[in-house]
């Protein structure tokens, strides 16, 4: 983790707010971490706390939804992307930065052969000749491991599964041999088998590319197979973060305890799976002082008036608690 | 592709069997003797018996329809009661003011409906989008003959830009400057129906902006004029497709109205006075080809649909 080189990709206070009818609701509060090339980094965390809308601006997806980028900033191999003017913005965008969703189902055109949608990422690209992309997106398929990419590259989407279609996205998402990948769920939506093949694959690619990931996901599960390092966000803001052995080792934040302790362990015989009690405050829910003080059994007179700052433990590992847990003895 | 197409060319027959039976019957069903009609009030009953007689109109029903289906499938409609001339030469007279109305119309409502649409959809929510969207309000909800005669009122009347009027053939002096008498009626059948097309490519752009695939496009790094036409509207337009069948139905009804406001010799204003005279054969023939074309069309609509989403033709 100690290098000169600046990070391949450093957030810094990122904030968005959504707008609505009676103006603008913070969504993501000053939101901070870097990533280094091969390098994976987990953003875990419930529905709505905002991991999806911040791989959506570090992407640059979110014109056209109410969402805004209020204050912060993304600086990808040093420039800020904010400030970027849109086309300079789009060169990077599927090219030096791509990104797979969570519904593989849906996120290619129904309309066009596999092979088309990668031949148009590529040639958008690089100058290069029809059949040149179209032999480059074979390359790409069997980069993916899709079994006799030569005759699938005329298929149709619903002529795919679930899993051969995340496959493509991959290969789409590599077209630009991109620095950078963000994997939004990539694997919600397959079989469990199917799940570790594609975990397993972005897994390989990273090696052999060197690119940096970073990973979204609410299974904590997923997320300690596959990242080195880890953010724990709930409702807008990063409580705790740390490499995942780290992590693991000693859980500071109730949230993050509560979120691995509502994971069922096969090998566990109990009567009842652990839940964190109550639900996420809907984001028009004022909760002063702790966001989740409402939920904790930790909470005390601190935590409904004083929103914690961040409190650093030493390798990197940092959290936002005023009363952290102690290491497991 | 080939394989779907014959299989629905197939299907057409035993519909158009059927169809062919409604007409005959339907026609039949119009209260009025077409022998008294056509000898006029001072006939006396003998008159009228041997001019049905004649006719063939006393033979039962069950054998007239077979005699006249014997004939259709033998390319012979009939003979006008009427004009006393074959009833597809009475058709053809018709059929090119129809035809010409039918295309310019089809033109209008494509450059108008599409490109408003389109725009309507990309600007959503501005000013342009809304008055967009009220005025393909306002058009789809004034009636042909309505806006027909207000066409007529302003650009005849008032400017006296265009003929209120008639159509002098193509062929004849003037040459294709006689296509200028379409205008207004190619206009005011063209209003209502590319009324529906802009709603309708607004409403399914909408629709399809917010697919997850268009994300994709643009996570790509397209320009937003790409994603626009390559993947939004390409994907709108299977919608879009399967309203063409409709318009055309709606055209043929609008057509009667709009021939007549405007004096135009085509098919519709031709039927509108077959019924009147009770020319028999001349309705079955016209409603028959009416029958024949919006089967096409609507068979050309499906293999369009085909065409346009690849998920169609293998279901």
């Amino acid at each position: 983790m100690t290098q000169s080189n600046p990070p391949l990709l450093d957030v810094r206070g990122l904030s968005l707010s959504v707008a609505t009818g009676d103006g603008l609701m913070p969504v993501v509060r000053d939101m901070s971490f870097s990533l280094n090339a091969s390098e994976t980094l987990g953003i875990v965390g419930e529905s709505g706390c905002g991991k999806s809308l911040t791989s959506l601006a570090i992407m640059g997806l979110l014109e056209g939804t109410p969402v805004r980028v209020t204050a912060g900033e993304i600086l990808f191999q040093g420039r800020d992307l904010l400030t970027l003017p849109p086309r300079e913005r789009r060169r990077i965008m599927g090219n030096e930065m791509s990104m797979i969703f969570q519904e593989p189902m849906t996120s290619l055109n129904p309309v066009y052969r596999i092979g088309d949608q990668i031949v148009e990422t590529i040639r958008e690209h690089q100058p290069m000749s029809k059949s040149a992309a179209r032999t480059r997106a074979v390359e790409l398929l069997r980069m993916v491991r899709i079994p006799d990419p030569e005759g699938r590259i005329d298929s149709y989407p619903h002529q795919l599964s679930g899993g051969m279609r995340q496959r493509v996205m991959i290969a789409m998402a590599l077209a630009g041999s991109p620095r950078l990948l963000i994997a939004d769920e990539p694997t919600t939506a397959l079989d469990v088998t199917v799940q570790a093949q594609i975990l397993k694959l972005i897994a390989d690619l990273q090696s052999e590319t060197g690119m940096g990931i970073i990973l979204i996901s609410h299974d904590l599960g997923v997320i300690a197979e596959t990242c080195d390092r880890i953010a724990v966000m709930y409702r807008g803001r990063v409580v705790e973060s740390a490499e995942t052995r780290d992590l693991f080792a000693t859980m500071r934040h109730p949230y993050t305890r509560g979120l691995l302790d509502s994971i069922p362990e096969p090998d566990e015989d109990v009567d009842r799976l652990p839940t964190i009690p109550g639900r996420v405050p809907g984001l028009d829910e004022r909760v002063d002082g702790c966001a989740f003080n409402p939920r904790c059994a930790r909470a005390s007179a601190v935590c409904r008036e004083e929103d914690p700052g961040e409190t650093a433990f030493g390798g990197g590992h940092a959290a936002r608690c005023h009363h952290p847990l102690e290491p497991d003895a | 592709m080939l394989g779907y197409a014959t299989r629905r060319l197939l299907a057409l027959i035993p519909t158009l069997l059927a169809a062919s039976l409604l007409v005959f019957l339907f026609v039949h069903l119009i209260p009025g003797d077409p022998a008294a009609v056509l000898l006029g009030d001072t006939a006396t009953p003998e008159e009228v018996e041997a001019l049905t007689r004649e006719m063939g109109l006393n033979a039962p029903l069950y054998l007239q329809y077979l005699y006249w289906l014997g004939n259709v499938l033998q390319g012979d409609l009939g003979t006008s009661i009427f004009f006393g001339a074959p009833v597809l030469s009475v058709i053809a007279d018709g059929a090119e003011t129809s035809i010409l109305l039918a295309v310019m119309t089809m033109v209008w409502i494509v450059i108008l409906g599409v490109p408003i649409g389109v725009v309507s959809a990309t600007r959503h929510g501005t000013w342009v989008d809304q008055v967009a969207s009220g005025g393909a309000m306002l058009f789809a909800s004034v009636p042909t003959f309505w806006l027909g005669l207000y066409l007529i009122l302003i650009f005849s009347v008032s400017l006296g830009w265009l003929p209120s009027s008639g159509y002098p053939s193509i062929s004849d002096d003037g040459g294709l400057a006689n296509l200028r008498y379409l205008l207004l009626p190619s206009f005011t059948l063209a209003a209502p129906n590319a009324a529906l097309i802009i709603r309708l490519v607004r409403a399914s752009m909408l629709d399809v902006q917010r697919e997850d695939h268009v994300r994709t496009a643009r996570a790509k790094g397209l320009a937003p004029w790409k994603v626009a036409t390559k993947h939004v509207f390409r994907n709108a337009l299977i919608a879009v497709a399967a309203a063409f069948g409709f318009t055309f139905a709606a055209l043929v009804s609008e057509a009667v109205v709009t021939e007549t406001v405007f004096s135009l010799p085509g098919i519709g204003r031709l039927v509108v006075q077959s019924i009147l005279r009770r020319d028999y054969p001349v309705i079955q023939g016209v409603i028959l080809i009416i029958v024949v074309l919006y089967m096409v069309i609507n068979l050309l609509v499906d293999l369009a649909y085909a065409w346009l989403d690849p998920r169609v033709s293998l279901k």
